[in-house]
């Protein structure tokens, strides 16, 4: 990217992504009506989607990030993928956070198995283990390690998703998959939802853009710090 | 067939920001002795090891027997040798059975003659049966010299190998490189010590901080010329 | 190929020296099967559920702990070295190391399954085939993605930790997969109601064999 489209992005992106989630915050909560069959709680739904679809584009850009690092090297797709997993872990963390809360008042029980949820979790597991090979590996090793293991997580996650959804429904016993489609007919449930989603897309690019340049500075730093202790 | 078997151009090579090796240009002839000088952290070994397939490039080319390595050098590997201070032995292993295991592996055609040969040269065949892990550093060291030669390399890059080699070994690892020479090996050595250059190499190239500060014959050379440069390498710039 | 059985071979040779490998792999796997027969009453219903569960945690947990053993044999004089010396490709290493430890896995499993039939108290019938068939798959599985992050966790400072920390979640679908499979099978379920668990993780193990084989290279080389 050239510097001038990076700095436009810098400026625009900021401020973009906090009206269109200021948006969404206020379709969400005082727009939208409440839902009859499950009341106020149902409001998480419109963000627990979108932050859903921001885990697997997070995992999608490690992957894309840590080929394209063991391809060409360049320590720039490096801390992109980094910054990728950590955001893995962060939106992953929301979605098993914003689930139970979700399920709770509705269920009953807080953790109920159910296949997104469980395929989430161990995707958490995944990433926190790839946050955890890069803090113990430092370095040019660590960044190939971690890459190995960014893109091994990337093709495990369909089968994952696959095995656990294959567990939950072949056990017709346990309660049902709540997430069957949006099954949204009121377009003002559908714009709610679709605003949120662009919302969270935009925090996305936004907190990968912001943490890839705080990897750079932190990268920058290590070198010149290198640099002074061989001179 | 340009007739180098060498051919490096701007080869690099970084350890996170360090450079350890920068920018060099090297042309190795065929049947060349070479020796490496340098103190330490010149990036004598690493070169070794960049030549030796085991380390990529950071920047630059390099061309092995007349050919780029393409394969990741799988095709290259089975005509280097490489000698270096861990021995590649299998500690649980015998002599015998790393040797038929490295034989294998560099399709040796003749293996149990070669292997039984080659423990011979290094006078370990009444050791052959004992696990490498018993035997003594010296003999270890001589087993991994011929590992190193099993395969009948064209190509001998050596790390230190007179290091730490007691009288005995030492005069054997000599005698063998000279046939080894004289065979036509091309002969690629790092040391610090400047005698055994001089005695096994006709070709010296002083580096310092990964460069070449000097290149040239060591047969007749202005010794003392070769000593300031390689003090003035070694002292700090 | 005949490098990848030279380094097979020699794989073998060093195993059957020391022993460490099937060692560890045995012992661990018959004292998780111990343990878990203390967190079930002996002749209570829920034992018998947990039975197939049981037997999976034990293979998966001496998978996981026992690979680290595998690029061990290595570190000694520097020998991995010695093995990127040889006029292989980085991937048939990798195959070659997933074999073995394949190979040690299901001898380990020829004491393991035994001693599982023994504590749990399961009748063997023709579904056992079925079910040895599906520890294969599940091995080689674990074998395949144990062996490429076990070179990894070798190098790395947390290296006991590491290994069971990156595969236990990659590994799940077969886990899944397997305590399923032998749990019908077990039941009597004839082959074709598990068909689609057992193509489950034959899709694994190839899936995760290529990209090992592709990558195995990042892994080891400096």
């Amino acid at each position: 990217m050239t510097s001038r489209a990076i700095a436009w992005t810098d400026s625009l992106l900021p401020p973009l992504t906090f009206f269109t989630m200021a948006s969404a915050l206020y379709l969400v909560f005082v727009y939208v009506p409440t839902d009859e069959a499950q009341g106020i709680v149902q409001r998480i739904f419109y963000f627990h989607v979108p932050i859903a679809m921001m885990t697997y584009c997070s995992v999608a850009t490690v992957a894309l990030f840590s080929i394209l690092y063991l391809w060409r090297g360049d320590r720039v797709y490096d801390r992109v993928a980094h910054a990728g997993g950590e955001l893995a872990v962060f939106f992953c963390s929301l979605v098993l956070i914003t689930g139970p809360i979700w399920a709770r008042p509705i269920w009953g029980t807080w953790w109920t198995w159910d296949a997104r949820l469980t395929a989430t979790l161990i995707l958490w597991l995944i990433y926190a283990a790839y946050l955890m090979l890069r803090s113990v590996s430092p370095g040019v090793e660590g960044a190939r390690y971690a890459a190995v293991l960014g893109i091994v997580g990337a093709f495990d996650v369909p089968i994952i998703n696959r095995a656990v959804y294959w567990w939950r429904t072949i056990h017709p016993a346990v309660l049902v998959n709540r997430e069957g489609g949006t099954g949204l007919t009121d377009p003002r449930m559908q714009l709610a939802l679709a605003v949120s989603f662009v919302g969270f897309f935009l925090l996305f690019l936004l907190l990968l853009r912001l943490r890839t340049d705080s990897l750079r500075l932190t990268d920058s730093v290590e070198d010149l710090r290198q640099q002074a202790l061989t001179a | 067939m340009s007739g180098l078997l060498v051919e490096a151009r701007g080869l690099t090579r970084r350890f996170a920001e360090i450079h350890a090796l920068k920018h060099l240009d090297l042309d190795v002839q065929t049947g060349e002795a070479v020796a490496i000088l340098g103190p330490n952290g010149a990036g004598k070994t690493t070169l070794l090891r960049l030549l030796a397939t085991l380390l990529r490039p950071s920047a630059g080319s390099l061309k092995l027997f007349g050919k780029p390595l393409n394969d990741g050098g799988a095709q290259a590997r089975r005509q280097i040798g490489f000698l270096s201070h861990s021995s590649f032995l299998y500690p649980d292993l015998t002599p015998i059975e790393n040797l038929e295991f490295y034989a294998a592996a560099f399709r040796v055609t003749d293996a149990s003659e070669r292997v039984r040969e080659a423990l011979n040269e290094v006078g370990l065949l009444g050791w052959r049966n004992r696990p490498v892990g018993t035997l003594s550093r010296g003999m270890e060291q001589r087993c991994a010299l011929a590992r190193a030669l099993l395969h009948r390399p064209s190509l001998l890059l050596l790390d230190e190998p007179f290091s730490g080699l007691d009288v005995d070994s030492a005069a054997m690892l000599s005698a063998i490189l000279r046939r080894e020479h004289e065979q036509g090996a091309t002969i690629l050595m790092t040391t610090h010590e400047l005698p055994r250059a001089l005695e096994a190499c006709s070709r010296g190239i002083v580096l310092a901080r990964g460069e070449a500060r000097w290149d040239g014959s060591l047969i007749d050379v202005d010794l003392d010329a070769l000593r300031q440069t390689y003090s003035a390498s070694t002292s700090a710039s | 190929m005949s490098g990848l059985l030279a380094l097979i071979r020699k794989d073998l040779r060093v195993e059957l020296r020391t022993k460490e490998t099937l060692a560890s792999l045995l012992l661990l796997g018959i004292l998780t099967l111990l343990v878990l027969s203390f967190a079930f009453e002996p002749g209570s219903e829920s034992r018998g559920e947990a039975a197939p569960g049981a037997l999976w945690v034990a293979v998966t947990f001496s998978a996981v702990l026992g690979m680290n053993r595998s690029f061990a044999s290595e570190r000694d004089n520097d020998c991995l070295q010695g093995l990127l010396l040889c006029p292989v490709d980085r991937g048939t290493i990798y195959l070659a190391k997933a074999a073995a430890n394949f190979l040690f896995m299901m001898a380990a499993q020829a004491v393991i399954l035994p001693v599982f039939v023994f504590f749990f108290d399961q009748t063997i019938s023709s579904s056992w085939l079925g079910v040895m068939a599906c520890l294969a798959l599940g091995v080689l599985g674990l074998s395949a993605v144990g062996t490429l992050f076990a070179a990894i966790a070798v190098r790395t400072r947390a290296r006991e930790v590491m290994l069971p920390l990156l595969m236990l979640p990659l590994v799940v679908p077969l886990f899944i997969g397997g305590i399923r499979t032998t749990a019908r099978l077990l039941a009597g379920r004839p082959l074709a109601d598990v068909a689609q668990w057992l193509n489950l993780m034959l899709a694994f193990d190839l899936v995760f064999l290529v990209v090992g084989w592709l990558v195995f290279a990042y892994a080891v080389e400096e």
